[in-house]
């Protein structure tokens, strides 16, 4: 008991308490994410030896002829996948969320019934998804002749112009109720004396919305985009699913993750490059962690005083 | 505001008000229910014709199955075909063992975290929470050369290792939340009866039993739907997860639609089932999840 303990070193408990998640975290999360970043500064020689190159596959990655084509392409279809995200799926959350908070039946039961695909998986949501829209089926073509529209009906997934936006809709069907969910948690949130407030003063409920809810779950609002940054430039699974690591047609739907699959271990004529993938990887961090820090630092700042 | 107003306002046409109520509330279900149908249609589709034979499949697909259409073929290709018993095998144990560690050991770092004051406190709860935003992922090349250096590549070991250092950061991120709204008194109380530090994590982890739960349901879901790590670290036959060998068979199967309907039904069923038992909790534990 009573040991000489200084008051710099810390006590028994409180290392043991610590070490196991520290150690575990260490090994397969931080060193590897570090070790990765090294990586991707070095060349694999023929003969299997490391060479220091620098920022060398960095450089291939934007400039070189061999690369760049692929990696500005998968840059901007990934934009393309967010900015649909953000776009259709985080306004269909808020309205989706806004009517589950009107009194009415059934709110529960919209409420998990919406939500359920959040807990499928890809493979699931892309597979089923697959068989939906194929021209062979003929399930979406029946319904939209049900309804008159049956001349609309295109095999959009094979199509390399409506691919990308397709496979974003797919995702965003899938991931609706997260935003949803949120929205709808901080929207009840939001004290009833100032919604009623508003209305004595004769508010309308539009006015209600955008002047006073929406200004209270602006912390939400940061959350459901910050979440929904991350997600979609380290989203693989949908399009390897659906499209396979080649991401066709034509690449159109190739986004980091894929393209960090394909560099990482090669596909049909090209042997995989390790360091390059580590590159691509790299890339994947940096857009990452610039999102994370702007969100901490630039909207968190920001929005701090109007917090509930 | 201003209360004086609040008088003038129920004086306007009763009936205009109500009729407005009842078209806006006709509006919300119109807009739910259109939603909530968008969101079952595609899976529910899935689970009829993967119950019928193949020509009413193209034939018929809107129909449910009747005793003309009815046919089990494509689960009995899948049940013959494929390693689904011990690809579900593989899966659940992964995903049972590595949230059992992650609650333990999270468990245990929140307790540090929120109930010493040491010096570095607030730089390891930073360290352990960069995690929550940063994909393990993006280290793939070179956690496939550590596992393959430790022999860990192509056992379930290996994935484990990966997913419990995957939920760490968020578990412990919550659970130290939640512990620190524990009373100290009650620590003290138990501290002045001689209990030891590790008697009053044990007395301290009951108390968080909601937190716990919202944990292992939120941390369970992405470990078993992952297709990456398998896909990366332990591809072989005896160690594919369930999503792995779907994907696996489903690339295969492509043109057998029974065998593959009937393979995207099983999948889903366990978590379906699981999310029928405990989706209030799930909604739940993902508000939890973000907004804490």
């Amino acid at each position: 008991m009573h040991m000489h303990r200084r008051a710099s070193t810390l006590p028994v408990h409180i290392f043991v308490f610590l070490a196991p998640a520290t150690l575990v975290y260490t090994l397969f999360m931080t060193y590897p994410l570090l070790d990765s970043l090294r990586l991707s500064l070095y060349a694999i020689e023929p003969t299997g030896v490391e060479r220091f190159v620098g920022l060398k596959n960095y450089i291939d990655l934007l400039t070189s002829p061999d690369y760049a084509p692929r990696f500005w392409g998968a840059l901007r279809n990934n934009i393309v996948f967010f900015v649909i995200h953000m776009v259709v799926q985080n306004s269909i959350g808020l309205l989706l969320a806004t009517l589950l908070t009107t009194k009415g039946r059934g709110r529960t039961f919209y409420r998990t019934v919406i939500f359920m695909p959040t807990v499928l998986s890809f493979v699931i949501v892309g597979f089923i998804w697959n068989l939906i829209l194929s021209p062979l089926w003929g399930v979406t073509e029946g319904v939209l002749k049900s309804i008159g529209l049956g001349h609309l009906f295109r095999p959009w997934l094979g199509l390399e112009s409506s691919a990308l936006i397709t496979i974003s809709l797919i995702s965003v069907w899938q991931f609706v109720g997260i935003p949803m969910v949120l929205f709808y948690a901080a929207l009840i949130g939001i004290p009833e004396e100032v919604i009623e407030a508003a209305r004595v003063d004769g508010a309308t409920s539009w006015h209600i919305f955008w002047r006073i809810k929406f200004p209270l779950i602006l912390p939400t609002v940061g959350v459901v985009g910050i979440l929904t940054f991350v997600g979609n430039f380290n989203a693989f699974d949908l399009v390897y699913t659906i499209k396979g690591a080649l991401a066709g047609p034509n690449f159109s739907t190739d986004l980091m993750g894929t393209l960090f699959y394909r560099t990482f271990f090669g596909q049909q004529l090209q042997l995989g490059n390790p360091t390059l993938g580590a590159a691509v990887a790299g890339m994947m961090f940096i857009i990452i962690l610039s999102g994370v820090l702007a969100y901490m630092f630039i909207w968190q700042r920001r929005i701090r005083p109007t917090e509930l | 505001m201003s209360l004086v107003r609040a008088s003038s306002a129920p004086q306007r046409n009763l009936l205009s008000p109500a009729l407005a109520l009842l078209t806006s509330r006709a509006l919300a279900h119109l807009i739910l229910g259109g939603y909530a149908l968008l969101a079952v249609f595609p899976v529910l589709m899935i689970v009829i014709n993967s119950l019928k034979e193949r020509r009413y499949i193209f034939g018929e697909p809107f129909a449910l199955p009747n005793p003309m259409s009815f046919s089990l073929i494509g689960y009995e290709t899948v049940f013959s075909r494929s390693n689904f018993i011990q690809n579900f095998a593989n899966s659940l144990i992964v995903t049972a063992v590595a949230v059992f560690f992650i609650i333990l050991f999270g468990s245990m770092a929140a307790h540090a975290l929120a109930e010493y004051d040491f010096p570095g406190n607030r730089w390891v709860a930073l360290y352990l929470a960069i995690g929550i935003m940063i994909p393990i992922r993006l280290g793939t090349v070179s956690l496939l050369r550590f596992m393959s250096n430790l022999g860990l590549v192509n056992t379930l070991l290996g994935l484990i290792l990966v997913y419990i250092a995957q939920g760490l950061p968020l578990a412990i991120f919550i659970l130290s939340q939640f512990m620190r709204q524990i009373p100290k008194d009650l620590k003290d109380a138990a501290r002045i009866d001689g209990a030891s530090e590790y008697r009053i994590y044990a007395l301290i982890l009951p108390l968080v039993r909601p937190a716990i739960g919202a944990i292992g349901i939120f941390t369970m879901i992405p470990i078993w739907n992952d297709l990456w790590f398998p896909l990366v670290i332990a591809p072989s036959a005896q160690t594919a997860t369930i999503t792995l060998g779907v994907q696996q068979f489903l690339g295969q199967f492509v043109s057998d639609w029974n065998a593959v309907l009937s393979a995207l039904t099983l999948a889903m069923v366990p978590i379906l089932v699981l999310y029928v038992l405990f989706s209030q909790q799930m909604i739940r534990s993902v508000t939890a999840g973000a907004l804490k």
